[in-house]
């Protein structure tokens, strides 16, 4: 087998060396009935020809060419042709957490790097080296809320990601956390009011998402504002960071949970992608995840380290903040390269292209007679009605390799046959016109 | 410099001085250019205010970057990584390859599920794989690492109890085990109680007698455990867990000493996580991303988290309907990127491959178990399967314990092992060599090790004040935890570095 | 360093000097070696109500976490402020200045069942020796 470091030859050698006849005796000790008597049924070793040709066809199955507006938590985006191969350095991927830090400052310095550029971005104080993915960041942010101000209750807005909110309700069914629900108003956004009456002194934790699953905007200072009036912590739930490139930042939430991939992380059929969490400092001993602060060696020499680690697992063991050990650490480093190629003016460039491609595509849906549900402003996608049934408009946007939007009716039956597009800086116009289109009919 | 006395590995290479993005931006740089706009421009009433300090780079700078900061780590491609617990396994390149293929690398996970059939056939493939691997029934994909994994497998078992009308409130974790096990049951509501290690390092079975009670809803056991020491009583175990009504867990971190070799669904267990990143060879990428699958007993079948992976017509579909599950995990699938990797691993190696694979792991490590004895002290005699666990004690009355040796170890030219983990051995060295350590570079690290044990003898202080050769020593961890500095500020001088 | 004669010890490392109905409550020049260089310190607010036995507060080095037990049952009166600024009072000063709460005593006469001077210093020889 070509990975194995290893011949024959010397295997008999080191055998011989420890007084051993066949490497079958390092494992006796394992009791006859534990032992696996046969081969595993699975085929014997493939060369990489062999592997190549299977990932292919399966890779043919899925779609490869075609134009698509999906977005609904994954959105397409232009990756730097030098991100994959920056992190395709043996240093970066197929290094270990970097608990040494005298042979992990690569790591640990970039992470930092990570955790200033998020801050900036969220305005928030700090931020942590990185979650699972914006829907366990939101539980994450709901947990650390509730240790913060010692309640239990969570408020979150039903424009919140359909996923994300499966996922809280998952994670915290054990708990009996009592989640409650708040609606939005005909214009897609949150309703203020129903807010108000939700929001009591039980309440830990007020989730808001923005730009929201439907792509409009929400107010973070409003809902800031209703939340803290009853004590309650604001967690602002981003799903699209390149949306910060653009417009106001959160910094009235006192925690931030957001998914990463938008920043280079490849849309790659659901993930690995990556969740952070920011906040404010006087909450930093409550916040799960690895943490990476300045220091100085016995020279006065500036390094980085993994600090405050007493709030993490392997050292509070069943009181730590979280049980979360691996993280999703080459993907933060591909947001960072992703944040620092296109930096100051060309995140605000990239959001704002997104911005307008999207306008431009609900002005034409509406130009065509088209129902377009909620109104501006949003980022970058919009809910709009087809004039013909979602499966076969599917139908007809296969046959020219599009695929037209995310239907949200399974999780927003209210709003009937509607579809939720995302335009992103990587569609060209014509293939906006064209869509367009096919949701008229044609 | 204190130059190490044997090994020809660690020689002097010119270390770059980078400093932080911020420090190197400049106003004005760019890094990217998008395509012309080819619709009217628009821009929303109210935008954020512009980020003074936000990095402006050239491509260039930001390739030169991050290229010098890779060349402060080290990883597997550098050399062995004898990490115990981690598993630090060669990522071949060609899962890297098959991860990015147009249709897999840029496929959307809700795209329907006619035109994912490709990625639902590599889901379905991974799992059949691994399912004859582990000797299961059942299995979910989609937990996001080893100790999502633990959480989601504790979760299930909650589930059946409660289907069963028997609730309980305790989860067993022996002394031994990985921070995650504990801190998963707390999390998962359940009240952690410790289980004793006996002399030999393994389940003590008074004590499992004793503690397990009806209130005990589940055993989480890792096995072989963090020693490295298979639990011989497993049958025992199993049955007595399953005697009183309890189920057995276990943590599948140690894998990589059973593939091939031992199943544990063929040895009582009833759910268990795996961990790609581990066993599997997905990349470390120095903190993650992982992926926990979890494997169950066909008990537990109606509580996996949906979807679940199904057959429709002959063809791989994804089940919603599944009124009894414990809900979603994570958003979408699981980390998918990692599936394909994975599987092109087990492609590769085939059956006869991860016996191998598994056969050299063991091989390697009683072999530095071998070299290594009388240097450092053995603190169980029992058989040692794909890592081993020393303990400083013969170092520490000479002032010099597991972190300065570890540390040392860098001079040498080697990545240190895994430090004072488990905790039930003090002082603790654990070294996991895996199947990707050739002999000669074993030997080095053993001549190393053992130089570094006759350096502790003569002259302590050469090893307590390691490394001498890397960019930073020993920085001062107490003053940066009582007063964290977690991002760059502009007043922060950049002075000496 | 030597062990205040008038205080009273635990089997957890903690002790309290009784004055009166009052008493203050800290950890022992053992625990704070045990423990490292510490690097922050969670104590309950004024007000709070201690159980004897259990756990009020933790201590925290680089590399662990310790819970602090109530030696004896009583009600915060003051908390330590200096330990927020300055948690290595603890290693420094363990039994003076690095006082944490100090209590008014549900019971006076509870602390006189914990360890003496000479007890506890007997147990302290014997937990090193063990090691």
């Amino acid at each position: 087998m070509r990975y194995l470091p290893t011949s024959d030859a010397i295997r008999e050698r080191m055998l011989a060396d420890l007084g051993l006849d066949s490497i079958d005796e390092l494992f006796s000790h394992i009791p006859e009935y534990c032992r696996l008597a046969r081969p595993l049924d699975i085929p014997t070793g493939r060369s990489e020809a062999e592997i190549l040709q299977f990932f292919r066809a399966a890779a043919a199955d899925n779609a490869p060419g075609f134009t698509s507006f999906l977005g609904a938590g994954a959105y397409y985006h232009f990756r730097p042709s030098h991100l994959d191969n920056l992190i395709g350095r043996g240093e970066w991927f197929t290094a270990y957490t970097p608990y040494q830090p005298e042979i992990s400052q690569g790591t640990l310095q970039s992470i930092f790097e990570f955790q200033t550029m998020i801050c900036q971005l969220t305005g928030q104080e700090v931020a942590n080296a990185g979650m699972y993915d914006g829907s366990t960041a939101l539980d994450e942010a709901c947990m650390m809320a509730a240790r913060v101000t010692g309640r239990d209750g969570l408020v979150v807005a039903r424009s919140v990601h359909p996923q994300y909110r499966e996922v809280l309700a998952t994670l915290t069914q054990h708990r009996n956390f009592p989640i409650e629900e708040v609606g939005y108003q005909p214009d897609g956004r949150l309703d203020l009011a129903a807010l108000r009456a939700a929001v009591t002194p039980r309440t830990a934790a007020v989730a808001v998402q923005s730009p929201n699953f439907f792509g409009s905007l929400e107010d973070w200072e409003e809902a800031a504002t209703i939340a803290h009036a009853q004590g309650a912590l604001l967690v602002a739930v981003i799903a699209e960071p390149v949306s910060l490139g653009l417009l106001p930042p959160p910094a009235a939430a006192d925690i931030v949970a957001m998914e990463l991939q938008g920043f280079g992380i490849p849309v790659g059929f659901g993930g690995p992608y990556a969740g952070i969490l920011a906040t404010r400092e006087k909450f930093v001993r409550s916040m799960p995840g690895r943490l990476v602060g300045e220091a100085r060696d016995s020279q006065g020499r500036r390094g980085f380290v993994l600090t405050l680690s007493t709030r993490e697992q392997h050292i509070r063991r069943e009181k730590a903040t979280s049980n979360i050990c691996t993280n999703q650490a080459l993907c933060a480093l591909m947001a960072s390269i992703f944040m620092a190629t296109y930096g100051r003016q060309g995140l605000r460039e990239l959001a704002r292209q997104n911005y307008a491609k999207a306008a431009y595509a609900a002005g034409a849906c509406a130009a065509a007679g088209l129902e377009v549900l909620f109104p501006a402003p949003r980022f970058h996608e919009f809910v709009v009605k087809p004039r013909r049934p979602v499966a076969a408009l599917r139908a007809a946007c296969t046959q020219e390799k599009i695929i037209p939007g995310f239907a949200v009716q399974p999780h927003y039956p209210e709003l009937g046959e509607a579809v939720l597009v995302c335009v992103t800086e990587t569609v060209a116009r014509p293939d906006i016109d064209r869509l367009v289109q096919l949701l008229a009919g044609k | 410099m204190q130059t190490p006395s044997v090994g020809t590995r660690a020689s002097r290479h010119i270390v770059q001085n980078e400093a932080l993005l911020f420090e190197v931006s400049s106003p004005g740089k760019r890094g990217y250019q998008l395509p012309a706009l080819d619709v009217p421009e628009a821009q929303p009433a109210q935008t954020r205010d512009d980020i003074p300090d936000f990095p402006e780079l050239s491509e260039l700078e930001v390739v030169r970057h991050f290229t010098r900061l890779s060349t402060w780590n080290y990883g597997v491609d550098t050399g062995i990584y004898p990490l115990g617990s981690c598993t630090m396994k060669y990522n071949a390149r060609i899962n890297e390859l098959v991860t990015r293929l147009e249709g897999l690398g840029d496929g959307h996970p809700l795209q329907s599920e006619e035109l994912s059939r490709g990625a639902l056939r590599i889901m379905r493939l991974l799992s059949q794989y691994l399912l004859e691997i582990t000797g299961m029934d059942a299995i979910t994909l989609q937990p996001a690492a080893g100790a999502q994994g633990e959480l989601t497998g504790i979760m299930l078992v909650r589930a059946a109890l409660h289907a069963r009308g028997d609730a309980r409130r305790k989860v067993l974790i022996p002394d031994s085990a990985h921070g995650t096990n504990p801190a998963t049951a707390a999390i998962a509501g359940y009240q952690v109680e410790n289980l004793k290690s006996n002399a030999n390092g393994t389940v003590d079975m008074a004590s499992l007698e004793r503690q397990m009670t009806g209130e005990v809803a589940a055993l989480m056991l890792t096995n072989p455990n963090t020693l490295g020491i298979f639990e011989e009583d497993i049958h025992r175990i199993a049955d007595l867990v399953h005697e009183r009504g309890g189920m057995l867990y276990m943590d599948g971190a140690n894998m990589n000493a059973l593939v091939g070799r031992s199943r544990p669904g063929d040895f009582g267990v009833d759910v268990m996580h795996l961990n790609l990143h581990k066993t599997f060879s997905t990349p470390h990428g120095g903190g993650g991303p992982g992926s926990g699958p979890v494997a169950i007993q066909r008990e537990l079948e109606p509580y996996l988290p949906v979807p679940v992976l199904v057959e429709r017509n002959g063809s791989p579909a994804l089940d919603y309907d599944r009124p009894h599950s414990i809900g979603r995990v994570r958003a979408f699938y699981g980390n998918f990127g990692m599936f394909t990797r994975a599987l092109a691993y087990i492609m590769a190696n085939g059956s006869d491959g991860l016996k191998q694979t598994t056969e050299d792991a063991v091989l390697n490590a009683n072999y530095i178990r071998k070299k290594l004895e009388g240097a450092f002290a053995l603190p169980y005699p029992t058989p040692s399967m794909h890592e081993v666990v020393f303990s400083d004690s013969l170092q520490a009355p000479r002032g010099v314990h597991t972190g300065d040796i570890a540390k040392r170890l860098i001079d040498y030219g080697f990545h240190p092992y895994t430090v004072s983990f488990p905790l039930v051995v003090r002082g603790a060295l654990m070294i996991e060599p895996t199947e990707s350590a050739n002999q000669a570079e074993m030997d080095e690290f053993i001549a190393a090790m053992r130089a570094i044990a006759a350096e502790a003898e003569t002259s302590p202080e050469l090893v307590t004040g390691a490394p001498y050769s890397t960019k930073i020593s020993r920085l001062d961890e107490t003053a940066a935890a009582r007063n964290p500095v977690l991002r760059w500020r502009r007043t922060q001088a950049a002075a000496g570095f | 360093m030597a062990y205040p004669n008038d205080y009273r010890y635990t089997s957890e490392h903690e002790w309290v000097a009784p004055q009166g109905g009052q008493a203050r409550i800290g950890i022992t020049d053992f625990a704070q070696k045990q423990l490292g260089d510490i690097v922050f310190v969670e104590l309950p607010a004024v007000g709070a109500e201690l159980v004897a036995g259990q756990a009020f507060g933790t201590v925290e080095s680089v590399k662990a976490v310790s819970e602090v037990f109530a030696p004896v049952s009583g009600k915060v009166t003051a908390v330590n402020a200096a330990l927020a600024q300055s948690p290595e009072l603890i290693n420094t000063d363990p039994h003076g200045n690095a006082w944490m709460v100090a209590v008014e005593l549900s019971d006076p006469a509870q602390a006189g069942k914990l360890m003496d001077r000479a007890a506890y210093e007997k147990f302290v020889a014997e937990e090193e020796a063990s090691h």
